[in-house]
């Protein structure tokens, strides 16, 4: 293991159980080491990307706008806008004579195509070098079309990801406070930080409307908009993958006194007590409303336990690695895999806070590895230590699983596959068993080591010619 | 003439990019480095720039593919990336082992004007009393060309920046350009039932389509050995690929620069699609190695032609829409004409401003009308062109999938990138083999669309 570490990055592993914890953390990356982290504008194109009636225009050379094009599950119930990639394709003479000009003619040729609500202009790497005034260009266009025109602070070199999502959450936040809250009821809330992968969102409200809970804005899944305008009005903020949306929630509380409340929609416990911390708000007001959650969380349970159960007598005292952008759902995905009878045996993220890990440290068993900011050839020689039976992560994790023979689960944007709820616990125990239950791992290298002759020393010795 | 058609003058083209048909081109570059023995991929500039790079070219590869990065922040943007690219050199000598670091520079350090060559430069006196892994660096701003001309450029600058002087060798040159693991592998089966040993540059068969292992590789076993590359000059020959990458004779290439510099004969020809293209390049391999085409690929040929036959009407008059990389564009192309498919739309986000004669030229006696040939466009463009013409069928990239959607016919998968199936880097696109694959994937899909379309339920077409 020591070999695949790099002298720099040694204080940001940690084993549990050996020494004091202590892990270093919120460092750039290091240079040369092939981070699996993404920059600022990654971070701001994933938090508002599902708004879906905005036009989202990047600011830049092609690159940034190609590789987001539609890459990711987040589904709309309406306009799909945001499936659209839109850019400015900026060339030489637009880097050396600045490229204003054509921002403005390219935001004015596609909100009159396509009549957006808003748009928000994203700047990229170069944007910020070359110094275009996208504040000013905005306001004229903004001026012009009578929408909110927001120009993103993105440009990709200024931090990592977590500094995208401040940008974001500033964007969203000059939306806020114009839209008409007049019919909003006192039991209301907003949904933070999810993202309606393979339609996700759509579960979770479903449960605060069987509770009897009003919501108000999607931010940002399957979002509008006009949502994020009156989002003030809404009397709680839900807030899951706190990273990219609680500067937002804190944003809310100073101007609005919104109160907000930190929740996981994954696994069992974090997705109970989420709507129980919910009912736990709004209980003066509603009092009935902790009894009607109970009794959804029961009538959850009650299909959901029969079917886990299966499940873990084939997973019981199987092994998981875990490696996510944000630690929180780390925490989640420790919980779900001790539901199927198994450890998590790494766990880290990208982007994680001291606090964060040392929340991990508290529930990860002894003799778990705690990494931050990891790469290829860590990764895999952690797996490959702890022997594990299926990794958790997003698109860049998968290979480096699958050349090991390793089972994988994407828990990424990227997915098809709803994994919130008390139903998307159920899809995940399912992934899982699909891919650790598989017969093919029977016949990887790391399990049969080699099968055909190299060499002729590798010959039986008797040959039949 | 529908090449009049082109001609007509256009509404203003439009200012804003709606779903890119190109990428970056840094990505061009990246893949080229793997393409060498030993090789990490760096990138020059800030970190996201190799994390998007990477996931997009995994999920095409389904392969690790690491590249390194400077992971320049504010600071660096405003006083020089420098200090990083250096250190980030280092790094990955010592802890990857690497054999060859291609470094290749993003619009963010291209604009705030690094010295890439002096900071290299800097960077190997600094160490001189290190072994160092061989440096390579090409200048890949992406408002500057597409992922294609990345693809060239860094190709070129292995060229201009490892090959030797005085270095014999019997192997000839192959620059294919981005063509598919399998054609890779296929090219080497070719030279080598020829009897001809061929240094293929990028060989990335093995580096990014590698089998199962017990222990990640830090570097994968495969790519064009460091070694060949450098006695590149020394070769008897250089086939190179492409009909729209420059005026040959240029020393715009590597090809050229091999032709110019240290007096390789150069075969410059289009890329080994279809027929009559493949026939250019077997031909070329028999006068190179003096031997007639072995039976095997003559038997390939014939096969070829015997399907043509049996399949011609199935794909008769078919019109078809094809977007993608112009080179590509121009061996698919003509593989359509030959068939008797109508490319009705040709069209790529290059700008080589070369495209259309190289159509031209490959469709020359086929059609009665020559194909739009439209250079410098996105999807939106495609879409709305392809909406008025009406095509049965696209054959190109995953990502026209929304327009062959939209439209109701089926999209033949061909190129890069492949999201949304699987296998395609095992896509076979080159010589006689290549185009049966090719051919029988059209008439399936033809056939398909007759059967399902009809009420009978044909079980027998």
């Amino acid at each position: 293991m020591s070999e695949a570490i790099f002298e720099e990055r040694k204080d940001q592993i940690h084993v549990k159980g050996e020494g004091a914890f202590k892990l270093a953390c919120n460092r750039d990356s290091l240079a040369g080491a092939v981070s699996q982290r993404a920059c600022v504008f990654c971070g701001s194109r994933v938090v508002l990307y599902p708004i879906a009636d905005a036009l989202h225009l990047v600011h830049g050379p092609i690159g940034c706008a190609a590789y987001t094009w539609d890459i990711r599950g987040a589904l709309s119930s309406g306009p799909e806008l945001h499936r659209l990639s839109f850019s400015t394709d900026l060339q030489e003479t637009d880097v050396i004579f600045g490229g204003e000009k054509k921002l403005y003619a390219a935001l004015i040729e596609l909100i009159d195509r396509h009549q957006p609500k808003a748009a928000f202009v994203y700047s990229t790497c170069i944007v910020g070098i070359i110094g275009d005034d996208l504040q000013a260009v905005c306001k004229k266009v903004s001026e012009a079309k009578g929408i909110p025109v927001i120009p993103v602070q993105s440009e990709g070199f200024k931090g990592n990801k977590r500094e995208g999502y401040l940008a974001a959450c500033k964007a969203m936040f000059t939306l806020m406070g114009t839209g008409d809250t007049t019919d909003i009821s006192p039991i209301s809330l907003n949904i933070l930080g999810d993202f309606n992968l393979a339609g996700e969102i759509w579960i979770i409200r479903e449960y605060f409307e069987r509770m009897g809970v009003q919501v108000v804005a999607n931010i940002t899944g399957d979002g509008r908009v006009g949502d994020i305008a009156r989002a003030h009005g809404a009397a709680l903020n839900v807030v899951q993958c706190s990273g990219s949306t609680m500067d937002l929630a804190k944003m809310m509380k100073e101007t609005y006194g919104t109160p907000h409340l930190k929740v996981s929609y994954f696994g069992i416990e974090d997705m109970a007590e989420a709507l129980y911390a919910v009912a736990r708000f709004f209980k003066d007001r509603d009092p009935e409303m902790l009894a009607r959650t109970q009794a959804l969380v029961k009538e959850e349970l009650s299909v959901l336990y029969p079917k886990l159960a299966q499940f873990r007598k084939d997973l019981e005292g199987r092994k998981a690695a875990i490696y996510v952008g944000g630690a929180f759902k780390a925490f989640s995905l420790i919980k779900a895999f001790r539901h199927l009878g198994m450890s998590v045996v790494i766990a880290g993220s990208q982007t994680g806070t001291e606090e964060d890990y040392a929340e991990l440290a508290s529930i990860c068993d002894p003799g778990t590895i705690i990494v931050d900011d990891a790469n290829p050839l860590e990764l895999s020689a952690f797996l490959k230590e702890k022997d594990v039976d299926i990794f958790v992560g997003g698109v860049k994790e998968r290979p480096i699983a699958f050349k090991l023979g390793v089972g994988f689960c994407d828990h990424n944007h990227e997915r098809k596959e709803a994994l919130e709820g008390f139903v998307g616990m159920y899809n995940f125990a399912l992934e899982v068993h699909r891919t650790v239950m598989s017969p093919v791992w029977r016949f990887v290298p790391r399990r049969t080591g080699k099968v055909l002759a190299e060499t002729e020393t590798d010959l039986p010795k008797e040959c039949s010619l | 003439m529908s090449s009049v058609k082109a001609k007509k003058p256009k509404a203003e083209p439009f200012v804003s990019t709606t779903n890119a048909c190109k990428l970056c081109k840094p990505l061009g570059a990246t893949l080229v480095f793997k393409g060498i023995e030993g090789g990490v991929p760096y990138l020059h500039g800030s970190q996201g720039c190799a994390t998007y790079m990477r996931r997009y070219i995994i999920s095409h590869f389904r392969e690790p593919m690491d590249i390194a990065s400077s992971s320049l922040g504010e600071k660096q943007a405003i006083y020089g990336g420098g200090p990083n690219l250096k250190k980030g050199l280092l790094t990955v000598m010592d802890k990857y082992g690497a054999g060859l670091i291609g470094v290749a520079t993003t619009c963010l350090t291209e604009t705030i004007g690094d010295d890439v060559p002096g900071i290299i430069r800097e960077f190997k006196r600094e160490f001189s009393d290190l072994h160092l892994a061989p440096v390579v660096q090409v200048s890949t701003p992406s408002y500057s060309g597409s992922h294609m001309e990345g693809f060239t450029a860094a190709v070129r600058a292995v060229v201009d920046q490892m090959v030797e002087p005085k270095l014999k060798t019997v192997a000839v040159n192959c620059l294919p350009g981005f063509v598919s693991c399998e054609d890779i592998r296929h090219l080497k089966d070719v030279f080598a039932s020829f009897g001809m040993p061929a240094t293929i540059l990028p060989d990335y068969s093995e580096t990014l389509d590698g089998p199962a292992v017990e222990d990640y590789e830090k570097i994968p076993s495969g790519g064009t050995p460091v070694q060949a590359i450098r006695a590149m000059g020394g070769a008897p020959a250089t086939f190179e690929f492409g009909r729209t990458l420059s005026e040959p004779g240029e020393a715009a290439t590597a090809g050229g620069l091999l032709a110019s510099r240290f007096g390789v004969p150069l075969h410059r020809m289009g890329l080994p699609i279809g027929l009559r293209e493949t026939d250019a390049f077997f031909q070329t391999l028999e006068a190179v190695s003096c031997k007639p085409t072995p039976r095997r690929h003559a038997l390939e040929r014939g096969r070829l032609l015997d399907a043509f036959v049996d399949g011609h009407k199935y794909v008769a008059q078919k019109r078809c829409v094809i977007y993608g990389e112009e080179d590509l564009l121009v061996g698919l192309t003509a593989f359509m004409a030959e068939i008797g498919v109508i490319p009705v739309l040709v069209a790529g986000g290059g700008k080589s401003g070369r495209l259309k004669k190289a159509v031209h030229d490959v469709c020359e006696g086929l059609l009665p009308e020559m194909p739009e040939v439209a250079e410098g466009v996105d999807f939106y463009d495609i879409a709305d062109k392809a909406r008025e013409l009406a095509p049965d069928f696209f054959l190109g990239h995953s990502k026209g999938y929304r327009q062959a959607r939209e439209m109701n016919v089926p999209l033949i998968r061909v190129g890069f990138p492949i999201h949304d199936r699987f296998g395609g880097q095992r896509t076979r696109h080159l010589c006689y083999l290549g185009a049966q694959e090719l051919f029988d994937r059209v008439v399936n899909a033809m056939i398909d669309v007759k059967q399902t379309g009809s009420d009978i339920g044909y079980g027998y077409i």
